[in-house]
């Protein structure tokens, strides 16, 4: 069963487009979403979320039709955007006694198992929180209504170390019992090598690639030689940097030649990220 | 069962995993019938992704190395003595394999490396 289905999303803005987005997240797994800044991600999290109004295209939660049921689906997503903008002037505890009356499932039980685990003092002001302190109370108020698709936005970067190491981990606690799916997007990718099975990479508003994480670190090869070796694949590189050494850069493993002799090894996700985002710039120099 | 994994190693992690394990059921380490851990809390334990316990134990099973019983688990496998030796010299030749290469990048000839091998080993 799928947790999440997208079929072909355009958003048209005057100076940016989401174009023909589609990937499918199976129930139980966890995805990355990875993009440089303004790659889309955002846009197409509001997208799923009809936050914003898409022009075409067809959102499938939970083999439902977002269009159709989105207030019964609204209840099984539990989403966060990494901050707490809104009344910053109130109590934590005002501002979710206000949040959970939308829920029908909302636990106060496991609500307040994770303000404790998050170290979070509900009697603070939103605007008195640290930018991680936000993004944890942000996690908690999506946790707590038994959601069972976790959307959520860069819940990692306003984080330090410590605390990126126990959401993941609680991520993959939540996935355990194969019920709950977790869509995240991030640019921190290391936080994706280890716990995410799935990886989607956005760049300029169209979808890169979306598979398994392995098979799609393998799609690409980073390699590396002499600067006479760069001439003979020049071409076909997504982009690549030169030094005094020789070269280095990202090419599709199809259109790599291993008899060539050219170095060559599966590269990082930021790799892959770092060269995309690269990509064309070659062409002037 | 032991495992150790590197997230710095070239080797991707569900072949760690697969390697460690297979390696400590041909040492006989782990027994016919050993029960292992269920896919998703092997993953949580070992900060892998689902997915990647997944394809190792998936592996292992490719090997004839363990069995899943729908709905009991995944047991280490019973084999003759034989039938271990013939899986053990199988992983080990492929990883020759690879080795050999590099070596043969240096001229190394089979004696000059048989004779090195002799020191370290």
């Amino acid at each position: 069963m799928l947790a999440l289905d997208i079929r072909n999303i355009n958003k048209k803005f005057p100076s940016f487009e989401l174009k023909d987005i589609s990937f499918q997240l199976e129930k139980g797994y966890i995805m990355g979403f990875i993009g440089v800044n303004g790659a889309g991600k955002t846009t197409t999290i509001k997208s799923i979320l009809k936050l914003t109004h898409i022009d075409s295209g067809e959102v499938h939660i939970l083999g439902k039709n977002m269009a159709e049921h989105e207030l019964e689906l609204k209840q099984e997503i539990g989403f966060a955007f990494g901050s707490i903008d809104f009344y910053t002037r109130s109590k934590i505890k005002t501002l979710t006694d206000t949040i959970k009356k939308f829920y029908e499932n909302w636990d106060d039980q496991i609500y307040s198992n994770y303000m404790r685990r998050f170290k979070l003092d509900e009697n603070k002001k939103v605007a008195d929180l640290s930018t991680g302190m936000k993004v944890k109370y942000s996690l908690a108020l999506a946790l707590s209504h038994g959601a069972k698709l976790l959307i959520l936005d860069e819940p990692t970067s306003g984080l330090d170390p410590a605390s990126r190491d126990d959401l993941l981990d609680l991520f993959q606690e939540l996935i355990a019992e194969g019920e709950v799916s977790i869509l995240f997007s991030t640019h921190i990718t290391s936080d994706l090598e280890k716990c995410a099975d799935f990886i989607t990479f956005i760049a300029n508003g169209q979808i890169v690639l979306s598979g398994e994480k392995e098979e799609f670190k393998e799609a690409y090869l980073l390699v590396n030689g002499s600067k006479s070796q760069l001439d003979q694949v020049k071409d076909r590189m997504i982009s690549y940097k030169t030094n005094s050494f020789g070269f280095t850069g990202l090419i599709q493993a199809n259109d790599f030649d291993p008899s060539s002799g050219i170095k060559a090894a599966t590269p990082s996700l930021e790799d892959i990220l770092i060269y995309y985002t690269k990509k064309g710039e070659n062409l002037h120099g | 069962m032991n495992v150790a994994i590197s997230n710095t190693s070239e080797k991707p992690i569900y072949q760690q995993l697969f390697e460690q394990i297979s390696a400590q059921i041909l040492k006989g380490e782990l027994e016919s019938g050993y029960i292992l851990p269920p896919i998703r809390q092997a993953a949580h334990e070992l900060r892998v992704s689902v997915i990647t316990v997944k394809k190792a134990w998936e592996e292992l099973e490719r090997r004839g190395l363990i069995n899943t019983v729908t709905g009991k688990g995944c047991f280490v496998a019973e084999f003759s003595p034989d039938e271990m030796q013939r899986i053990r010299n199988e992983m080990v030749m492929e990883q020759l394999v690879n080795e050999v290469t590099f070596y043969k990048s240096f001229g190394l000839s089979l004696d000059e490396l048989i004779e090195l091998l002799k020191k370290v080993y």
